[in-house]
């Protein structure tokens, strides 16, 4: 049987037109984009065009503030310690919160450990929003950094960002945004969002693995986090990904192209799916906010008494692929630190699921998830202690 | 003629067989490696076969390895990870002359935070001094890093031998090789090594590009460059690039594996060289057999600029590169060919041929042949 992939916020499925497009980056134009001979250029050619796809998606005002990385959480790394290093002179506070991307949250805590950074971490309320005047007083002499993610992976709680923004902008302090779950799903506009540096990451929007970006406002100074060739204008040495870096700019093209219609047919799905699941099923509650303050396509949902894991093994062995938590977290039994954060208790966090829809599903494939998941939940109810429905 | 291709040091064409399995995992193949569910593990289980392949082929574990966006970040992350992880060792550390930008930099960045750097010279050859090396070697070095191939002129260094000599002098000092140009090109194997860190590249050897890894002995600490995920054992966070570690699975197994494999590319070497003394004249070696890669042949004609020369070939459909890629748009770009002792002009008049398996001697008469015309009409 045809599985049913409910887990595009993990990773999604690469589109057949960016599949395309990488291919002759493959056969034909395979040259090392540094070579000076025209080989090389038509390889540094394409990483241009591409530049300029990925540079109009996020409202960039200059292809050259793009840098190419390997991926979202490099793009975090480079954008967090980078910065930090760069400004380490003017002062060693930074602003995130509780609830970010473990590759925000781990870099943050390097820098607490290792280079006597100081640390805030905001609190978010049960929606998993933060709240601005929290943000203001958190505002120091010596803050140099806010990063705080655009739209949270697990709940899908969109993030009031142009308002961070604007706190940023009025105070001199360098606003960094891991919008790896935003681009290519709502819109995004650094320059109306007043953001500094933006990181991405292509296969959360159908484009290939192994590539990401970030954006980094031109005059904005930047430790690299790796040296060597000084590819992509000192800041990100290596050979480029030619092929991953062509895919994901068709990508970039493709969500440009239909952004509106994609954020339309996906928040219908999100909300048809919790309408769903809240009528047939019992004792569940949504995690995160309803409407326009959560991400197209995030459905998070606590069945209450029984354990997010053993759903996604019934779910699993129906061939129906959805997740607990976040996909790197996933390994481990702690529960969400997203949802601890929204101050939910342990045993309804363990109790969790998160359906993220994308390209490919369609109301059919909720109408065959709904078939089965309302009499998984009701076995192994059945089973559970905690349960005397 | 179609297009014929000498620069496979910069970069190698991918195999149909890679294009044919990165574009069935980009299709099929697409679940996050992290992910409990189905989709997920057989991701996972790609990872695994790639390791198992690469370990083999190094005569090293499959745990050892370490899946990085490729060579830059494996020599970047054995680098600043041993001397983050070790700072209580010590604050020396040692490299060459001649290494990749990728090693050379970031000792110079090193250097500026205050470790001492002690950089060995080479030879004409571009060979080290293994005595100058063991006498370099002390309590508080704690990391040497020397290249096994050099991507410029091709020499071969002695690095299991130079291995021997670091850990007699201090058994604690780590060893790091880039071997980057060396693997499938020469016929090595880790296995009983003390060589601690060994980078390679997936598109250097008709693998992806996006993908390097690093082998990191057992026991041995590492501090990341990325914090995230707490992919690959917590020393490489990010969401890993199954099309291209998939795509590593068939450039692996088309590698050489016995010595006549390798010899093949050494006697397409010899007849290049060949030619060269045969039908040309006024010009430098810099590549000869001995000691030397059997794929990089580097060659001087004074008087030339080496990038005119690159452009000229260019337009006859024949694609080779000045010093190498990666430094041919620096300022410095003649460090590498300055250090065995070449002239202004010498460098300056440097080109790099380099050669895969699938190039055949017909390419190379070609090459000389339009070698020969244009350099009859580009010195004057």
């Amino acid at each position: 049987m045809e599985g049913l992939y409910f887990d595009h916020a993990a990773t999604t499925p690469v589109r057949p037109e960016v599949v395309e497009a990488m291919q002759p980056y493959f056969t034909d134009f395979y040259g090392n984009p540094s070579s000076v001979h025209a080989f090389g250029q038509k390889a540094a050619r394409a990483i241009e065009a591409a530049r300029e796809e990925i540079a109009r998606l996020i409202g960039a005002e200059r292809p050259e503030e793009i840098i190419f990385t390997g991926g979202g959480t490099e793009a975090d790394n480079l954008a967090i310690k980078g910065i930090a290093m760069a400004q380490k002179d003017k002062g060693k506070h930074i602003i995130t919160t509780t609830i970010e991307h473990h590759a925000v949250l781990h870099a943050c805590q390097f820098l607490e450990r290792h280079l006597d950074y100081d640390v805030s971490y905001l609190s978010v309320n049960e929606d998993g929003l933060i709240d601005l005047q929290e943000l203001k007083s958190a505002l120091r002499e010596d803050t140099v950094l806010i990063t705080i993610m655009s739209a949270n992976n697990e709940v899908g709680a969109i993030q009031p960002v142009r308002e961070i923004g604007e706190i940023a902008r009025k105070n001199n302090i360098y606003f960094h945004t891991d919008a790896v779950q935003t681009v290519g799903q709502i819109d995004v506009d650094v320059v109306q969002d007043k953001i500094d540096l933006l990181s991405l990451s292509a296969h959360k929007f159908n484009g290939p693995k192994g590539v990401g970006a970030l954006y980094l406002k031109k005059g904005i100074k930047i430790v690299p986090q790796m040296s060597g060739g000084a590819q992509e204008g000192r800041k990100r040495s290596g050979t480029e990904n030619v092929p991953a870096i062509v895919g994901m700019g068709e990508a970039a093209k493709l969500a440009n192209a239909n952004l509106e219609k994609k954020q339309a047919k996906y928040s219908r799905l999100r909300d048809l799916l919790i309408e769903r699941i809240e009528k047939e099923i019992p004792d569940v509650l949504l995690n995160g906010p309803r409407g326009d303050k959560r991400l197209p396509g995030n459905v998070n949902i606590t069945f209450r008494y029984i354990e997010g894991e053993s759903i996604l093994l019934n779910l699993d062995m129906l061939n129906i692929a959805a997740s607990t938590g976040s996909a790197c977290a996933s390994g481990s039994l702690d529960p969400s630190h997203v949802l601890l954060a929204m101050g939910r208790p342990h045993e309804l966090a363990h109790g969790s699921i998160r359906f993220s829809l994308g390209y490919g599903n369609s109301e059919e494939d909720i109408d065959k998830l709904m078939k089965d998941l309302p009499e998984i939940i009701q076995r192994l109810r059945n089973m559970s202690p905690l349960y005397d429905g | 003629m179609k297009d014929i291709y000498l620069d496979n040091s910069a970069t190698t064409k991918v195999l149909p067989e890679v294009v044919n399995i990165m574009q069935d995992t980009l299709v099929n193949n697409y679940g996050n490696p992290s992910s409990p569910h189905n989709k997920g593990l057989i991701a996972e289980k790609i990872i695994d076969k790639t390791k198992i392949m690469l370990a083999k082929k190094l005569g090293v574990t499959a745990a050892e390895i370490i899946l990085t966006s490729g060579g830059t970040e494996a020599n970047n992350l054995a680098i600043q990870g041993i001397t983050s992880a070790y700072p209580q060792r010590g604050n020396h550390i040692i490299t060459s002359k001649i290494e990749h930008p990728s090693v050379y930099e970031v000792f110079a960045n090193l250097a500026e935070r205050g470790w001492q750097v002690t950089i060995l010279d080479v030879d004409k050859a571009g060979l080290i001094s293994l005595s100058e090396l063991e006498k370099e070697v002390r309590e508080t070095t704690v990391l040497v890093s020397i290249m096994h191939v050099n991507n410029e002129i091709g020499t071969i260094q002695s690095v299991f031998q130079a291995a021997n000599l670091i850990k007699k002098n201090n058994p604690l000092t780590f060893f790091h090789v880039d071997g980057i140009q060396a693997f499938g090109k020469i016929p090595f194997s880790l296995a009983k090594s003390k060589i601690d860190l060994y980078t390679i590249s997936g598109h250097k050897f008709h693998g992806p590009k996006g993908i390097g890894a690093l082998y990191l002995k057992n026991g041995t600490n590492l501090k990341p460059i990325f914090y995230g995920g707490g992919q690959e054992k917590g020393l490489r966070s990010g969401t890993e690039n199954l099309p291209s570690i998939a795509g590593l699975q068939p450039a692996l197994a088309n590698l050489p594996e016995l010595e006549e494999d390798y010899n093949a590319l050494l006697s397409k070497k010899k007849y290049l060289l060949d030619l060269l003394n045969k039908n040309l004249t006024n010009f430098k070696i810099n590549s000869p057999i001995s000691n030397f890669a059997p794929h990089i042949i580097s060659v001087s004609f004074p008087g030339i600029r080496g990038e005119t020369l690159v452009h000229a070939l260019a337009g006859e459909g024949i694609f080779v590169a000045t010093g190498s890629a990666c430094s041919s748009k620096k300022d410095n770009n003649d460090r590498v060919l300055k250090a065995i002792g070449l002239s202004d002009k010498q460098a300056e008049g440097t080109i790099r041929v380099s050669l895969n398996k699938y190039n055949s001697k017909e390419e190379l008469d070609y090459l000389i042949k339009i070698l020969e015309k244009q350099l009859d009409y580009l010195i004057f």
